[in-house]
């Protein structure tokens, strides 16, 4: 495959990085995304990844547009309220780059659906804001042994890591199981500011391009913490020992996917 | 003793537990807070039994589940 000469101009700061040139832009346009949540963090990273040049890209969410979310999440407009934010989704990052094929799942996940959407892709992105779906990402990617980068924002925090197969803990050995319903606060209950989806969101979707260019090094076996209020980042080094991992363990007590139960107050889509 | 706290270098009594150690630092939601010493969990049911010991590094991982 040839890059045009509208490619060449377009691509041009990146083909210009000695870490990416001509064969790192090429494996971005061969590369497939998965984005699970077309919100707060699913829009910058779904923009991004789409302005890079990433081929094909899949977008997951359930839910249509409300005017709430216009705060944080860039991908919709004004005149998208009502719409399926996959297709608001798909419609932005087409408008964006023509190189970049959509794929839209207008659906929640599932433990019975999420291993069939997910095996096409190279890597997947968390873009969900509840628990019950963070950890079916986690134990899904775990078992169909994909790499994924997690993320979670609230009010002035955020945090990220990146799970990659074999190469140090995934979400589950950190956080156990999900908190009970309600037991700790969720973005609608606690507020969020709209640029955090942009900075840990952007984190997401730089992790995913040096993942498929295979340059620098990962947050896998950290946790990037930031905190706006004190404008602070701190890398947290995460114990190294996953033996005992329920499921990325020698022995796993987790062999199917679970279910769990919904917070009331959100939705993968929210 | 000396220990680190998120990152921050603090002088703490000897014999300080986990579990003093959570109070002391007003940790939101501590039943659902992750904590590391070093280089290893520390399971829920060891806060009261683990002494903290001088130059130990301690983290605090919490729950974030936005991201809509
Ligand atoms: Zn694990």
């Amino acid at each position: 495959m040839a890059f045009t000469n509208e490619q060449i101009e377009r691509y041009s700061r990146h083909i210009i990085l000695k870490e990416v040139g001509a064969k790192g832009q090429k494996k971005l346009l061969n590369a497939k995304v998965l984005v699970i949540g077309a919100g707060g963090l699913g829009a910058p990273v779904a923009m991004y990844l789409a302005a890079a040049g990433i081929g094909t890209i899949g977008i997951a969410d359930a839910d249509e547009v409300d005017l709430s979310n216009l705060q944080r999440q860039i991908i919709h407009q004004t005149k998208d309220v009502g719409k399926p934010k996959v297709q608001s989704a798909k419609e932005t990052m087409e408008a964006m780059n023509p190189d970049v094929k959509v794929i839209t799942y207008h659906e929640f996940i599932t433990s019975e659906n999420i291993l069939d959407i997910i095996k096409d892709y190279d890597f997947i992105i968390d873009g969900t804001d509840n628990f019950p779906a963070k950890f079916l990402i986690n134990d899904a990617c775990v078992m169909a042994k994909k790499p994924f980068s997690h993320a979670g924002i609230i009010r002035f925090q955020g945090q990220l890591m990146t799970y990659v197969p074999g190469q140090g803990p995934c979400y589950r050995c950190v956080f156990k199981e999900p908190p009970p319903k309600d037991a700790v606060p969720t973005c609608k209950q606690a507020g969020v500011i709209g640029a955090m989806g942009g900075v840990i969101g952007s984190l997401q979707a730089m992790e995913a391009v040096k993942y498929i260019l295979g340059v620098g090094d990962l947050l896998t076996g950290y946790l990037l913490t930031y905190d706006a209020l004190k404008m602070q980042f701190r890398k947290v080094k995460l114990p190294s020992d996953t033996h005992n991992c329920a499921v990325c363990g020698d022995n796993p007590t987790i062999t199917e996917l679970i279910d769990y139960e919904q917070a009331e107050c959100d939705g993968v889509g929210l | 003793m000396n220990i680190t706290v998120a990152g921050v270098k603090k002088e703490v009594a000897d014999g300080l537990t986990v579990a003093q150690l959570v109070i002391d630092e007003k940790v939101e939601t501590p039943e659902y807070v992750t904590v590391t010493i070093n280089d290893d969990f520390v399971d829920h049911g060891q806060f009261e039994g683990t002494v903290l010991k001088d130059g130990d590094t301690v983290e605090f991982l919490y729950f974030m589940g936005g991201g809509q």
